[in-house]
């Protein structure tokens, strides 16, 4: 890895980067943390979630999606940033059934540890109560589009990773939805399977591998012990020591 | 010193399940302190069957037939400060995924064709409350002060809910207690 050629300023702290990253791998990689959804480490950003939200001057932009460059005054961690994001939060929660205490992804889940990061007492809008298509067709990953979040992670780790392609999304405006790639449009006709990326990356319940549910005592779960901001960091940390090492 | 006078809360369960009351119970002896400040108005707890005015209101469960619209509606005309209580009053819940069907179609499943049912007929008697077609979160109804997430809340975050609300303060949940699960 090339050294830091030079630096940027968020929340007036002092972040160098290396040209060509984003300002969010550039934060990660300083240990601050900007609330994210539909980043993920080494996956080509997307921009959808719009959580990692920051100022620049009198612009506001997505972290993930820009580039850092030198002497940018960046401002992240401020209240009405924090309000804005809990706000894009609800709407979320309120877009799909969300409906934790049934869910088995419950103290496993990004959007909702986000939820309880950001202090979100209540939806605050009116609830869409979709009714979206699930897939149970394949014998080992179920897929429930009523809490998908569009974050199209899957799509990409699906593409990226896999190099299998197995989701897409289709439909415009709120009729976006995640599809199958195979001829029939079930899970059970794609090439996916339990040890693909795209089975296990999903941040919240609407793909989750069969027959593991409620397995974790209540406690023990992910965000139980941790807080998204502290996991987020830990695992960017886990990511950069194993790049280092390959 | 004058006696101050205790604040009166009332409580219901509209398309609830009793478990945000049972969380409320599970204060255990914190309880008998809370007593020396708070007399309970129209509640499960007592026998009043009319809610008068009130300093505060817990609402647990969504709402789901006309019934619940009534109940609601009377809390918010008597409760100075009206609280959501657990996920069915915020956002519905569970029962909110009966949302996914038609409600003549649950009927029917329940009371025309399911496995066991001798005498298939829908109730129809008027003294029933009729089902909304949805199950809606209460501040779809009215507008609520207060919400205190949890599928139940904690003792805990009730008691966080109510000793600032005692004193005339903003209640505060903490972030480290919030929990929807």
């Amino acid at each position: 890895m090339s050294a830091p050629s030079t630096t940027l300023r968020i929340d007036e702290q002092e972040i160098p980067f290396v040209p060509g990253q984003t300002i969010m791998d550039a934060a990660l990689a300083a240990n601050v943390y900007i609330p994210h959804l539909c980043h993920y480490p080494g996956l080509p950003p997307s921009g959808n979630c719009r959580l990692c939200i920051i100022e620049i001057g009198n612009r506001s932009v997505a972290a993930c999606i820009t580039l850092a460059s030198a002497g940018q005054e960046i401002r992240n961690n401020t209240a009405e940033l924090n309000e804005a994001r809990k706000v894009i939060t609800q709407m979320l929660f309120i877009e799909g059934n969300h409906i934790c205490p049934s869910c088995e992804k419950t103290g496993n889940c990004k959007l909702q540890a986000m939820a309880y990061f950001l202090g979100m007492l209540d939806d605050h809008f009116s609830q869409f109560y979709p009714h979206r298509d699930l897939d149970a067709s394949h014998p080992r990953i179920l897929l429930d589009r009523s809490r998908c979040i569009v974050c199209d992670l899957c799509v990409r780790a699906s593409r990226e990773i896999d190099g299998k392609n197995v989701f897409a999304i289709a439909g415009r405006g709120t009729q976006a939805h995640l599809i199958v790639n195979s001829p029939s449009g079930k899970l059970v006709d794609s090439a996916i399977a339990i040890t693909d990326a795209a089975a296990t990356i999903c941040p919240v319940g609407a793909i989750l591998i069969k027959e593991q549910g409620y397995q974790v005592p209540i406690g023990q779960r992910i965000y139980d012990q941790r807080t998204i901001r502290e996991t987020a960091l830990q695992e960017s940390i886990g990511t950069r020591a194993k790049n280092d090492g390959d | 010193m004058a006696i101050k006078p205790k604040l009166k809360i009332a409580t219901t369960s509209l398309a609830g399940c009793f478990g945000c009351h049972m969380s409320f119970l599970d204060m255990d002896e914190r309880l008998e302190e809370l007593f020396e400040q708070v007399e309970f108005d129209r509640s499960p707890f007592t026998d009043i069957k009319q809610c008068g005015p009130c300093d505060i209101g817990l609402i647990e469960g969504g709402v789901c037939n006309a019934e619940n619209v009534q109940v609601l509606r009377e809390f918010r005309a008597q409760c100075t400060t009206l609280v959501a209580v657990g996920a069915c009053a915020i956002n519905g819940g569970v029962p909110a995924l009966r949302n996914y069907f038609d409600v003549q179609d649950c009927l029917n499943e329940v009371y025309l064709s399911g496995i066991g049912v001798s005498d298939p007929q829908i109730p129809s008697d008027p003294e029933l409350p009729l089902l909304l077609d949805k199950v809606y979160a209460v501040s779809e109804v009215v507008f609520i002060d207060y919400f205190l997430p949890g599928c139940p809340p904690s003792a805990e975050d009730f008691l966080q809910l109510l000793e600032p609300l005692l004193i005339g303060q903003t209640p505060m949940l903490s972030k480290s207690h919030l929990r929807y699960d």
